[in-house]
């Protein structure tokens, strides 16, 4: 959930699955005394550094009946501190060339800077302070609680998709927190107040519960010693809160969402199953399940798209997707939008048409080959994006994975085998899945 | 803190921004196709940028979409291969192809492996110039591009810019949608898309940027390769138009909860002798930072907004200068009041000399950033040459920014802002406001 950003509609729904592999580049990490962990990714062809901060505190982490506070709280640290005055940091940033903003997920919030790299330090500075001496006002949370609920008027409430989106995960968690969707919902939003910030602040930023990445022209040498200088001193939080929480239950009857939305322009059908994400040591399920995405709905020569855009002609599009990187069980999706003339149920019957022809055909060898051969090649683009790879070590790092799950997930994807596929595909069980469908009021089912 | 800020000054003041290293070379193939290339052989992989101007502006009377769906088609089957068998085929060597269009260009993205080299080039040469357009494609693009409109004309933000564009250009093609419409697509032949394939993808017109692992003549004979038997030339370009904006207020019923507002005014063209001296202006104005003035007084002074912004869509036909909000139902009436308060206020009164420093190190400080990886380069490097420069303005472009002087952004404030003339479209339910 950035800060800001002007074009932001649905990326998820369309977004293939997100580039697999990890490259060779040069990551070196390490831990400060406080319990601060430290990744460095280095790659000196352009004189410029991505300096990013990741707290392990996400909209999962939030107290009940304050959804949305890991966001606000994003928003709010943009504000005053004691040495800073409200909106100095982004304008230090600015004066200096830089970039900067700041993201919230169910896992982790991440500030994050570019600049040129002899700026690293200002940016260090200017990111310790914040950790712990932000100061705000009554009219900070009044106007910039204003602003959160713009934003989720302009990313939600204007968007059935989205709203859409929303109802289907409140459905698929019954018991866990990414049930509730990260800007919140709206009613617990207009209650936020300078308590529920200051309490989550208090409570979960501090060195211990962070993961710096700083990628580009450094080495790890320089991005030590700064750090122990700006970020050493502060002192670890000894109360920090161990992150467990509540499971999901067998999931024993199938769900099932109807939307309906005048604002609706295309019907669609979207299903979700509960599976499990990566998990540190034991990441092969995950494998499976990152590659059978691929398979089924990554694209022109998909299993889906072969059988429903092309064979049967019953779709206009089709996709799926699933992203390992979580700290609990996640989901794996698709969507299928009827062609002209086919109604929601006839969609969703050649969806699962589909995916019981699958069952029997199995994995195709070639399709395999080729997803294996995007994966290697994937490795080299991969260098190409220094804090695309930045991004990567900060989220696994803040969702229950190590640097070694990270590196070894390349070659563990590279193993898997068209009977761990076939495995995983189980785990798509009809009867502990949610499908939903998107349509007009009008509109027939 | 004000031992810190002294401090940042000073950090600000010493430090200078840092260059863009790239260099770029311009490259004539043996049969005379132009390309600027930078050569990067630390990774094995070449990106590659192909922009044919002109794009959807290109289609013909009575045939619109035809553009937009013929580049849809490009990936969709040619030489020997049909739909499927290309994507398998692009798969199995690990390179990736784009094609899409605008009113500007048909673009066309490549990516691919060093080690691939001879047979990628091969399979983009038959996209480019031997597409099937086979009829079982060209109804399953079609029914896409069409589930597409459907689903613009429900979308708050793509009815704004319908609408702004009708009423600024009227019947040139910036004023209708380049897509078209559900009817002009539904009536597109076969005979149409091979006649806009022809007419857009032609010699005089393709603009190309190459970064990666790849040597001069190797570009030279890959250029030849891929776009030397295309038509050397097409039919003309459409005129330039000026934008037809008054004042005021067009309201768009629709029911949702948060109003969408596209304002705007006529612009002025990249190559005016103001053009950096507005940027500088748009910049303080609304120029995407935090920092900009719509951000500061619509934003974080009001909490009116999540995000507000003004550019400068200096384009190839037309100029204007625009911007976007987006407010609850009851509160986009006093954002679009502060809005042209702040276009009153800058119009009369310009900038600070220190709004105007901050500008000039946050434009200068952010252009080397932006060089960062092969395919973003190969963006730039046709982006420059879309708007006429030269490879030298990279090492330029930063002393352009710093020899506008505050008179320069006065003047240019004085004579582009024309804030009776700034035209709001709001697609919503706004409280209060009704056409005017």
């Amino acid at each position: 959930m950035l800060r800001y950003a002007k074009a932001a509609l649905i990326p998820a729904l369309l977004l293939p699955a997100a580039a697999m592999a990890q490259s060779s580049a040069k990551v070196t990490d390490f831990m400060l005394d406080n319990g601060m962990q430290v990744v460095v990714v280095e790659d000196d062809r352009a004189p410029v550094v991505q300096h990013m901060l990741w707290y392990r505190a996400g909209s999962a982490d939030e107290p009940k009946g304050s959804s949305g506070v890991a966001h606000f709280l994003e928003h709010l640290l943009f504000k005053a501190t004691d040495k800073m005055e409200s909106g100095e940091f982004s304008s230090v940033v600015a004066a200096n060339g830089g970039r900067d903003n700041a993201f919230t997920s169910y896992d982790y919030t991440a500030y994050f800077q570019r600049v040129a790299a002899d700026r690293l330090e200002l940016m260090m500075t200017m990111e310790a302070d914040r950790m712990k001496n932000i100061r705000l006002t009554r009219e900070n949370i009044a106007t910039e609680r204003d602003v959160i609920i713009e934003e989720r008027n302009q990313r939600t409430e204007n968007n059935p998709q989205a709203l859409f989106g929303e109802q289907i995960s409140a459905a698929q968690y019954l018991n866990h927190r990414y049930g509730t969707p990260i800007i919140g919902w709206m009613h617990e939003m207009e209650e936020l107040d300078l308590d529920d910030a200051l309490s989550f602040y208090e409570l979960y930023y501090s060195p211990n519960n962070t993961v710096l990445v700083v990628s580009g022209d450094v080495t790890p040498d320089e991005v030590r010693t700064l750090a122990e200088e700006h970020y050493g001193p502060i002192p670890r939080n000894p109360d920090l809160p161990e992150r467990l929480r509540t499971e999901e239950p067998r999931q024993n009857a199938e769900r099932r969402v109807i939307f309906r939305d005048a604002r609706v322009a295309q019907p669609y059908i979207s299903r979700s199953y509960l599976v499990p994400e990566r998990d540190s040591g034991a990441q092969e399920t995950a494998a499976a399940l990152t590659i059978l995405s691929q398979i089924l709905g990554g694209g022109t020569t998909s299993f889906l798209a072969d059988k429903l855009q092309f064979e049967a002609q019953l779709a206009t599009f089709t996709t799926a997707w699933y992203s390992g990187v979580s700290l609990d069980d996640t989901t794996f999706r698709m969507v299928i939008v009827p062609a002209t003339g086919v109604s929601l149920a006839e969609g969703e019957a050649a969806l699962d048409q589909a995916l019981v022809d699958f069952m029997q055909a199995g994995v195709d060898a070639e399709q395999l080959e080729r997803i294996k051969l995007q994966i290697r090649a994937s490795e080299i683009y991969a260098q190409d994006n220094v804090d695309g790879i930045a991004n990567r070590y900060g989220s696994a790092l803040t969702s229950g994975l190590t640097v070694e799950d990270v590196q070894a997930w390349p070659e563990i994807l590279d193993a898997v085998t068209a009977e761990d596929i076939m495995q995983a595909a189980e785990l798509l069980r009809r009867e502990a899945s949610v499908t939903g469908w998107l349509l007009r009021p009008e509109g027939e089912i | 803190m004000i031992r810190f800020a002294t401090a940042l000054c000073l950090g600000t003041a010493i430090a200078l921004p840092a260059r863009a290293e790239v260099d770029i070379q311009t490259v004539t193939s043996p049969g005379g196709i132009d390309a600027w290339l930078v050569e990067e052989h630390s990774l094995p992989f070449v990106a590659l940028e192909i922009a044919f101007k002109g794009g959807t502006s290109l289609d013909v009377e009575g045939k619109r979409g035809a553009v937009n769906l013929m580049a849809g088609l490009l990936e969709e089957g040619s030489g020997n291969l049909d739909a499927r068998g290309f994507a398998r085929a692009t798969e199995a060597l690990a390179t990736s192809f784009s094609f899409s269009s605008s009113a500007e260009e048909l673009s066309i993205s490549a990516r691919f492996l060093t080690e691939n080299f001879d047979a990628s080039v091969a399979l983009l040469r038959d996209a480019i110039q031997n597409p099937r357009f086979e009829q079982t494609d060209i109804e399953r693009v079609r029914a896409q591009v069409i589930s597409g409109l459907a689903f613009d004309a429900k979308d708050p933000n793509d009815i704004a810019s319908k609408t702004f564009a009708t009423m600024a250009y009227g019947d040139h093609p910036y004023g209708t949608i380049d897509a078209g419409t559900v009817d002009s697509v539904a009536a597109l032949t076969r005979d149409d898309l091979v006649e806009a394939h022809s007419n857009v993808l032609v010699r005089d017109r393709v603009l190309i940027g190459a970064v990666g692992d790849i040597t001069p003549e190797q570009l030279g004979n890959l250029l030849d390769a891929l776009l030397g038997d295309l038509p050397e030339t097409g039919p003309l370009m459409p005129p330039m138009v000026e934008p037809q904006i008054e004042g005021g207020v067009t309201v768009v019923e629709f029911d949702t909860p948060q109003s969408v507002a596209l304002f705007g005014q006529r612009g002025i063209g990249v190559d005016d002798d103001d053009y950096f001296a507005a940027v500088l202006l748009n910049q303080v104005l609304g120029g995407g930072s935090f920092e900009s003035r719509l951000m500061q007084e619509v934003r974080e002074k009001r909490g009116l907004t999540y995000g507000v912004y003004s550019y400068l869509a200096s384009r190839d036909l037309a100029n204007a200068f625009m911007g976007q909000v987006s407010s609850s139902n009851d509160r986009i009436g006093e954002a679009i009041s502060v809005i042209r308060d702040q276009w009153q206020l800058a119009a009369e009164q310009g900038v600070t000399e220190e709004e105007l420093a901050n500008a000039k190190t946050y434009l200068t400080g952010a252009y080397p950033l932006r060089f960062d990886g092969n395919a973003t380069i190969a963006g730039i490097l046709v982006g420059m040459q879309m708007i006429g420069l030269d490879p030298e303005y990279v090492n330029t472009r930063n002393d352009k920014v710093e020899r506008v002087t505050l008179k320069d952004v006065q003047r240019a404030a004085g004579e582009l802002m024309d804030p009776d003339a700034l035209h709001f479209v709001v697609v919503g339910k706004p409280e209060g406001l009704v056409s005017e």
